[in-house]
Formats: C-alpha cells, sequence, structure tokens
C-alpha cells in the first residue's frame, strides 16, 4: 500500500459472474453465500445457487473432508443453473483451495485468506510445497488478503477476544465481494443486526468485519475496479428468493388450505428432507401437525392415519427412507387414500452420499413395492417449481384416492432461484367431496354405505371420514371386493381389482397437461428430454446448442406416472432422442419399454448435477453420430 | 362428538355383517364377546369409534366391528393409530394386537406410543404363539419353548408385556385374560375412560397352536390361588381365603407371604396413582411366566396429560397468537422485491 489514497476505477459492467465461497465447515460459507445471494437478489438480478457442503457436521477442521462449499450465479439476464466453472473462488483456507481449483474457470479469480496458509494448515490440505509459490496458480489472478489479521484487527478494540475475533472473518470475505460486485452494503448490515439481536456483541463484531472488508476492497490497491451487474428484466411482479425443500412446505400448505383438509406431516428426520419438516413445525397457525415420529414407517404410518381421518397426510423422506416406507405405501395403494410421499433424493445406494444430489429413485418410486402397486409420480424442474407441484400432487392424491410420490431432489432441495409469487387466488380448487350417505341398495332394499364404490370417471373410491353416522365401514390391506370393499379371496376378483387400480392411475393421463417441445419443435434432429432438477442444465445446454446452430428440440417430464397422453407421438417426432439424468439411465429405460423408442442415456452420478457444459456436449456428440 | 343424546344401543348394534372366522374354540371369540358387550355402556357413538390393527389373528378383531375400522400392516397399528388420534381428537381410537405384532415387528411402535400417551386405548392378545404363520414361537413364548421354528427349544428371553410396558412409562398398564369375561369388560372399561395411552395384556388361550398355556393360572379350579386381583388402595391378597399376599422389603422387592406369617399391616397397598412406576414394574416381575401366581387388574394409572391435546393447545396458542395463517403473507414471509 502506498500513503496516496488508492481511488479504484469505476465498475466494469459484467452481465453474469459465478462465485464459489469455500472453507472450513465451521467457517460459515453457507451462510456467506446464502447472504450474497439475497443481496443479489434483492438487487433485481437473475440467479441460481448451489450449496455444496460435507455431511460430517463438522469434519477435522482444516482438512479436505470438511470443506463446505456455496456456489452463486448472478446475471442480468434470465439464467437456469448455478454455473459451470466459478469465475471467482473465494479460499479461506488451504483445503478449501486444494478442494476447489479444479473447478474453477480459466483466468479465474482466486482470494485467498493469506493468513490460512501456514506449514500446518498446507500439510492438513495434503499440499508439499506452498502452491502460492510453486506456479500451480499461475494461471488464475490470484489475490492474497490477511483476512484473519485483518478481521483481527478491526474487530478486536471492541473488546472482543482474539479467538472470538477470528470467527468474524466470512462476514470480511462477504465485505470484500460485496465490494468487488458493487453489492449494496445497509441490507446486510441491518440483516447482521436481526440476524444475530440474541448477541449483540457478535453482530457488532460481524459489522465490523464486513465494513472492514468493504473499505478494504476498495483502498487496497489490489484490484483495479469494481464489477457491476445491472438487475435482470424479469417479468413483473412480487419476487422472493426461495429453495426447494421451503417452497415444497409453502406447496403442501397452499394444498391444504386449497382442499379444505388440515396438513398432517408424519416424518423422521433425514437429509437432505428435514427442512421440510423444520418449515411445516412453524406453521401452526394454518392448522399444520408435525409429527417426528420413532422412525420411518411410522412416519408415514401416522399419514396414513391421519388421511384416513380426513387430513391431507404428508410424508417426507430421502432414498432410505423410501425403502422403509414402501409396504405402507402398498397398504395406501390397496387402501385407495390419498398421500403424499416426498422424496429428496440423494446419492444412494444406502447411506450414499447423504449430503449430494442424485436422481436414482425414479424406477423404485415405479416398482418398490411388492405387487402390482402402481401410483402417481411427479417431479419438480427448479426450487420454486416445487411449489406448484406440490399442490399437483395433492390435486392428483385428493381426486384419485391415491398414494403420490413426489421425487426432489437434495439440489433442488438446497437451490435457490428467484419466484415470483403466485397470486393464492389463481391456485386450483381442491375442494374434496366426501361421502355422506349410503351409496348402495342391499338385495333386502336396505341402504348401506360401500367403501370402494367408484367414480365412474375416475375410478376413485367413495370416501367417508370416521364420524360420518351410518357409513361404518372397515378397510384393509387385504384384497377386497369391488363395491362392497368386504375381504375377498376370490380370483377373478383379484384379477378385476390389479388391473382396477392400473387404470384408475392410467386414467390421471386425461386430466394431466401435455408434454410441451420447445426450441425447434417442427425440425430438430435431436430431442433432449429429461425430468427434476435437470432442466435448468438441460434447458441451457439446449439454448446454448441451438445458438451453435444446431437444431435440437427440449420437452422436460413433471409427470412421470402416468406419462402425459401425447409423450408418444412427442418421442416418435425427432430423429434421435437423448435422455440426460442423474443415475445410470432409469428415465430411458421407461421411455424405451414403454415407447420403444431408441432413447439414448445420457449420464451423471458424481453427487454434482449436470453443468450446461456438459450437457451442450453430450447434444454435439449425439448430433454427430448421426 | 357433540353433546346430545347418545342413542342406546345394544351388542347387536356393534356388531358387524362380516363372518367371525377364527378357529372354533379360540380365546379371540370371548375377547370379542367382552368388547361388543362393553361397547354399549361406553357412552359413545358408533361412527366416532375406530377400531386399527395389524397382523395376526388379533388383527382381524375390526372386521367385526361395525365401528370404523382399518386392518393395516403388520406392527403398524400403533403409529397408524397415532395419526388417527392426533388428526382426530374427536374419535375414540383403539388398538387390537398380538404378541408378535405389538412385541416383535410391532415393538418400536409400541413403546414410542406408549412414551408419549397418544389418546388410544391398546389391546394386545397375548397367547404366546404366532397363530396366522402357523405356530412359530412369539416374544412372550417360554424359553425353551418347541415349536416348528424351534425344534430343539426356543434360545429367547421372552418379554413380559406389562413390564415392557411400565418401563416405557405407559400411564394406564393392565392384565385380563379370556376366561373371564367380567374382569376383561371390567378392566377395558378403566383403559378406554383413561386419557392417554393405556395397554391391557390379554392372556389368550389358543386353541391349536398353544393350547392350555395360561390354564395353570385361568383355569376355574386353579383360579384363586394363581391370580393376585389388584385392587386400587386394597392390600393385595389372593388364594380362596386370602390368605396369600404381597409385601416389599428392601431385600427382595415384592414377593408373596403367608399373610398369616407376615402380618395383614405388612402386606403392599395397591396404589395404582403412584407417579413413580417402579412398585408397578415390581409386581409385574412377581411371576416370571404363567405358572406362577400372577397379577391381574389395573397396575397403574397415573395422570399425564396426552400428547393429543397439547398438539391441540400449540395449534390453538399459535392461532391465538397470530391469528389463522394467510397464504398471501407467507409466500411474502421472506425478502421481497417487486419488479415492474
Amino acid at each position: 500500500m502506498t500513503d496516496t489514497t488508492h481511488r479504484p476505477g469505476p465498475p466494469e459492467v459484467v452481465d453474469r459472474v459465478i462465485i464459489r465461497f469455500a472453507g472450513d465447515s465451521g467457517d460459515g460459507m453457507q451462510l456467506t453465500g446464502d447472504r450474497f445471494t439475497t443481496t443479489s437478489a434483492l438487487y433485481g438480478n437473475d440467479l441460481a445457487t448451489l450449496p455444496d457442503f460435507p455431511a460430517e457436521i463438522r469434519a477435522p477442521a482444516g482438512t479436505m473432508a470438511g470443506v463446505s462449499a456455496f456456489q452463486v450465479h448472478i446475471s442480468d439476464h434470465d439464467i437456469t443453473t448455478p454455473g459451470d466453472a466459478p469465475n471467482v473462488l473465494v479460499a479461506m483456507n488451504p483445503a478449501a483451495l486444494r478442494s476447489q481449483i479444479g473447478r474453477v474457470a480459466p483466468a479465474a479469480t482466486v482470494i485467498l485468506n493469506a493468513d490460512a496458509f501456514d506449514e500446518r494448515s498446507l500439510t492438513k490440505a495434503g499440499y508439499t510445497a506452498d502452491p502460492r509459490g510453486d506456479g500451480s496458480l499461475d494461471a488464475y489472478s490470484v489475490y492474497e488478503v490477511p483476512m484473519t489479521s485483518l478481521t483481527k484487527g478491526a474487530v478486536t478494540p471492541l473488546g472482543v477476544k482474539p479467538r472470538d475475533a477470528e470467527r468474524s472473518k466470512n462476514f470480511f470475505a462477504l465485505g470484500l465481494v460485496s465490494w468487488m460486485y458493487t453489492r449494496p452494503v445497509d441490507a446486510t448490515l441491518e440483516w447482521i443486526e436481526r440476524r444475530f439481536v440474541a448477541k449483540p456483541e457478535v453482530a457488532q463484531a460481524n459489522m465490523v468485519a464486513f465494513k472492514a472488508g468493504h473499505a478494504f476492497g476498495e483502498t487496497a490497491e489490489l484490484f483495479d475496479h469494481p464489477y457491476e451487474i445491472k438487475p435482470a428484466t424479469l417479468p413483473a411482479g412480487t419476487y422472493t428468493n426461495i429453495n426447494g425443500n421451503t417452497a415444497l412446505a409453502w406447496g403442501l400448505i397452499a394444498a391444504s388450505e386449497l382442499s379444505g383438509l388440515p396438513l398432517f406431516l408424519g416424518s423422521y428426520p433425514i437429509t437432505p428432507a428435514s427442512d421440510i419438516l423444520h418449515e411445516l413445525s412453524k406453521h401452526k397457525s394454518f392448522g399444520v401437525r408435525t409429527l417426528q415420529a420413532e422412525d420411518e414407517i411410522a412416519g408415514i404410518g401416522a399419514a396414513v392415519g391421519a388421511a384416513y381421518g380426513g387430513h391431507l397426510g404428508v410424508t417426507t423422506t430421502s432414498g432410505p427412507g423410501m425403502a422403509l416406507k414402501a409396504e405402507t405405501m402398498g397398504l395406501a395403494v390397496n387402501l385407495e387414500l390419498p398421500l403424499l410421499v416426498i422424496d429428496i433424493q440423494r446419492g444412494g445406494p444406502s447411506t450414499g452420499l447423504p449430503t449430494k444430489t442424485e436422481q436414482a429413485d425414479l424406477l423404485m418410486a415405479f416398482y418398490g413395492r411388492h405387487g402390482e402397486a402402481p401410483l402417481p409420480i411427479l417431479a419438480p424442474r427448479s426450487p420454486s417449481h416445487c411449489f406448484e407441484v406440490a399442490i399437483e400432487a395433492a390435486r392428483l392424491a385428493l381426486t384419485w384416492r391415491t398414494p403420490v410420490v413426489l421425487l426432489s431432489d437434495g439440489y433442488l432441495a438446497n437451490g435457490t432461484e428467484p419466484w415470483c409469487l403466485p397470486d393464492v387466488d389463481s391456485l386450483p380448487d381442491l375442494t374434496v367431496t366426501f361421502a355422506t350417505e349410503p351409496n348402495h341398495t342391499g338385495d333386502d332394499g336396505e341402504r348401506t354405505f360401500w367403501a370402494y364404490q367408484r367414480d365412474p370417471e375416475t375410478l376413485a373410491r367413495a370416501w367417508a371420514l370416521p364420524g360420518t353416522p351410518e357409513l361404518m365401514h372397515r378397510i384393509g390391506g387385504l384384497e377386497k371386493e369391488d363395491g362392497s370393499g368386504n375381504i375377498s379371496y376370490d380370483p377373478a376378483n383379484h384379477e378385476h381389482m390389479v388391473r382396477l387400480r392400473a387404470e384408475k392411475v392410467a386414467r390421471i393421463a386425461r386430466h394431466i397437461p401435455e408434454v410441451e417441445v420447445r426450441g425447434d419443435v417442427d425440425d430438430a434432429d435431436l430431442l433432449v428430454i429429461g425430468w427434476g432438477s435437470t432442466w435448468g442444465a438441460i434447458d441451457g445446454a439446449v439454448s446454448r446448442a441451438r445458438q451453435a446452430g444446431h437444431r435440437v428440440a427440449q420437452a422436460h417430464l413433471v409427470h412421470l406416472n402416468p406419462f402425459p397422453s401425447n409423450l408418444g407421438d412427442v418421442l416418435r417426432r425427432y430423429p434421435r432422442v437423448m435422455v440426460p439424468e442423474m443415475n445410470l439411465g432409469q428415465l430411458s429405460h421407461q421411455l424405451r419399454a414403454e415407447f420403444l423408442v431408441d432413447a439414448r442415456s445420457v449420464t451423471k452420478v458424481r453427487g454434482l448435477p449436470f453443468t450446461a457444459s456438459e450437457l451442450e456436449q453430450a447434444i454435439v456428440d449425439q448430433l454427430k453420430d448421426a | 362428538m357433540t353433546d346430545t343424546l347418545i342413542p342406546t344401543t345394544t351388542r347387536k348394534d356393534w356388531t358387524s355383517d362380516q363372518e367371525v372366522r377364527w378357529c372354533p374354540g379360540c380365546g379371540d371369540y370371548s375377547i370379542l364377546s367382552a368388547v361388543q358387550l362393553l361397547m354399549p355402556d361406553l357412552g359413545i357413538r358408533r361412527e366416532d369409534t375406530v377400531f386399527v390393527s395389524g397382523i395376526g389373528c388379533a388383527a382381524r378383531l375390526p372386521y367385526y366391528m361395525n365401528t370404523y375400522g382399518m386392518h393395516t400392516i403388520h406392527g403398524r397399528a400403533p403409529a397408524i393409530a397415532t395419526g388417527v388420534a392426533l388428526a382426530r381428537p374427536d374419535l375414540h381410537v383403539f388398538v387390537v394386537s398380538g404378541d408378535g405384532d405389538a412385541l416383535s415387528i410391532g415393538g418400536n411402535h409400541l413403546i414410542h406410543a406408549l412414551r408419549r400417551n397418544v389418546n388410544i386405548t391398546m389391546l394386545l392378545f397375548n397367547n404366546q404363539i404366532y397363530g396366522l404363520t402357523k405356530g412359530q414361537y412369539s416374544p412372550t413364548s417360554e424359553v425353551g419353548k418347541v415349536t416348528k421354528s424351534t425344534p430343539f427349544g426356543s434360545l429367547d428371553h421372552p418379554f413380559n408385556p406389562v413390564s415392557v410396558a411400565i418401563g416405557a412409562e405407559a400411564t394406564f398398564v393392565a392384565r385380563t385374560h379370556d376366561m373371564d369375561r367380567r374382569h376383561m369388560m371390567e378392566v377395558i372399561r378403566r383403559a378406554f375412560e383413561h386419557q392417554g395411552a393405556s395397554l391391557v395384556e390379554i392372556y389368550q388361550n389358543c386353541n391349536v397352536f398353544n393350547d392350555g398355556a395360561f390354564e395353570t393360572i385361568t383355569g376355574k379350579a386353579q383360579r384363586s390361588d394363581m391370580l393376585i386381583p389388584l385392587r386400587h388402595g386394597e392390600p393385595i391378597r389372593f388364594g380362596a381365603e386370602g390368605d396369600r399376599g404381597v409385601v416389599i422389603d428392601s431385600q427382595r422387592g415384592a414377593h408373596i407371604v403367608d399373610v398369616a406369617e407376615a402380618g395383614e399391616d405388612a402386606l403392599l397397598v395397591h396404589d395404582e396413582a403412584r407417579d413413580d412406576p417402579s412398585v408397578a414394574f415390581m409386581l409385574s416381575r412377581l411371576a416370571r411366566g404363567p405358572h406362577e401366581p400372577t397379577p391381574i387388574g389395573v397396575f397403574r394409572d397415573v395422570v399425564r396429560p396426552h400428547y393429543g391435546a397439547g398438539v391441540e393447545d400449540q395449534l390453538e396458542a399459535a392461532r391465538a397468537d397470530r391469528g389463522p395463517g394467510k397464504l398471501h403473507d407467507l409466500l411474502r414471509s421472506g425478502a421481497t422485491w417487486d419488479v415492474g
């Protein structure tokens, strides 16, 4: 630094940037990234985020295993993914640098906490030589900032103990990056004050650290000038930044309000689904009942019991819990009761990768029960889309008296995006008609209630709630006679019921939207079709491929069982069909089996979402194969 | 439930049109009779009553009751009934289970429903054998039991259902048997009246796979010497002349004495409302199996707020505090911004 005050130049306007914050699990990287995201959202950028954290709560400090990262992509135009390779990496220690450097873009900006690069930390991270001096970072713009000591220097005058002072260094980093990208300051300072209201001295230290980081950017001669990303032009409306689990929880509350049925969640804590339980347990003023059950089976069991009582019964889980719930899902299929089973998929099998994303539960959702036990399956495509799909799942469950599986995943659960809030008056009416009087006349002329008397169009059975006089009836997992619901071991009846339950689910296709095709609808050489959270990357890849002159069409499935009624026609319309999935080809298996098309699988099972450039390459390769 | 008069009913009103399909001579028939005979006296409506069961012979009972009912899956009835009871506190929820269903595959759900004190009445038909799967040993079968799956004798140490329930700090625990309809009706009535989770173990004879398992203690001739009636507030004594009784001392815990030797004043006065479960637990350990003098009646009946009441209180408090939830406001509860 020189004696004269450094005056950085005016901000350079760029259209987008991908920033990755990385540090030790205890360094507060998720909080830092989250706050940077909110500031950018409020500023009006479009954005998408990807939190990436270890399964261990606090892995040994300074190790590669303990690195927690948060990636955010901010832009002045519509974007759908958290970005491919970061343009900026903030690394709070050597392990963060070593674990993340392989991901960053060529010539990326790398900001290091120089204080953390002592010999011990370098060794812990597995470095044999200091990467700052061995030439391995030459391809990047590296900025060494002594964040720990600068933070300590700033906050110790407040009377904060040195040990505690160090904890504010993530706010120093946030301040610095906020300066670099001309983010508004006041909102963050107010947020810090609110967030740490119970600990005013911590709030004070964090605010001072944030300001020190910001001032450092402005005064240190490291940076020529800051950058600016103008607000995106998004459709008019009120926006909030939302992650998939919150959107899903709110969608369930909305479905409860729209149906008039109280919401009942039976759940057992499991990553990455627990936040839905946390969120719903807050909203008792909506009449939401949440039971943290003794296990996964009890969670779904209680939800089935609540559904029998006339509540909107929901259970939330991830893969291992899905396995445990299978028998009870079969019961719900047989009882023909509405039930929502929400699977936030993660890496498997077994415990697998609890905090990483995957889409490998699709065939389990289709077939993971004994006997012929079909049920509707839905998958949201983006974090905010979880809201709409939760309502749609409730619509199907309540209308057809069936359990419905909703397949989200770890990426949607924790990733965020701006969401243009819907007008609540525009949401669908989910009112349920319950049976209130006998619906069958016996041979003796007596009026009785038949619990399996069906609506001729939907094939949904009559639903009478306990407490309704004269409609007392028993339901159970044994095969029942169609109509009366009495136990029946009759062979012909069983075949009839098996086919009828399948037909009931199949008929839902009459009442769901057709799959839409976009892109080169009429003359594409390739159709790219996906489901669930791959939508953002597919959408980005298709746009890029089309810009590069390829003729590509794109379709994305929300309804996976039954498939939309026009899907076969769509698949057969194009000479090639490519199916990107974060599994080993489960949807493509279904499409091939159902429609006899050569659906080619493109797969990734690294616990990480596809990037748009990976899929762009896959599209190019598919077309080359022609 | 409304405050209007509950119509008078008879056993017939509570009996469904389904043919009862237990083996002839099964103890389940007498339990079903006791339940159907008791229902008209409980002051409740059929439509407000739900019987939930799992899998096993006992689990067929809901089909025979003209109430609402769910015959579900093996072991899960307490969990499913928990959902019914929490969703609909206005209903009277019964759970019917057997020793395999409640204590083996469903052991976890049983203890958690008990410790949560969910407002359900659980009837546990204990015949110490698997009936529906045709004769394997159960978690209440005695050590050495020779069955199809234990041709050399069972090595498993059995559960004592009453001990398990008291260990889970159930607020109501009782035992009765299928040879005494009046006692069954009285105990089940008490269980029903209890607010919270109640567990009634019912010794039930399986005349096909485990005939006479309880004969030593429930047979008419032996009963007075082998069954120890528990009566709240009374000294615990039994025998045709009341000549034997139960005392507690620091060395041997609860044990049986001759009243003449120990003296009437030494006898343990039964206090089912005692909050500390340890005396009730000691009583549950008096007999090592149904071949020694065995206490029957209510072991424990204590007051603790039931789970559903707490759930409703929290909902009410939240509404009183914030007013009924509004979806429009919920969606705007985070940071928002306007475009255009």
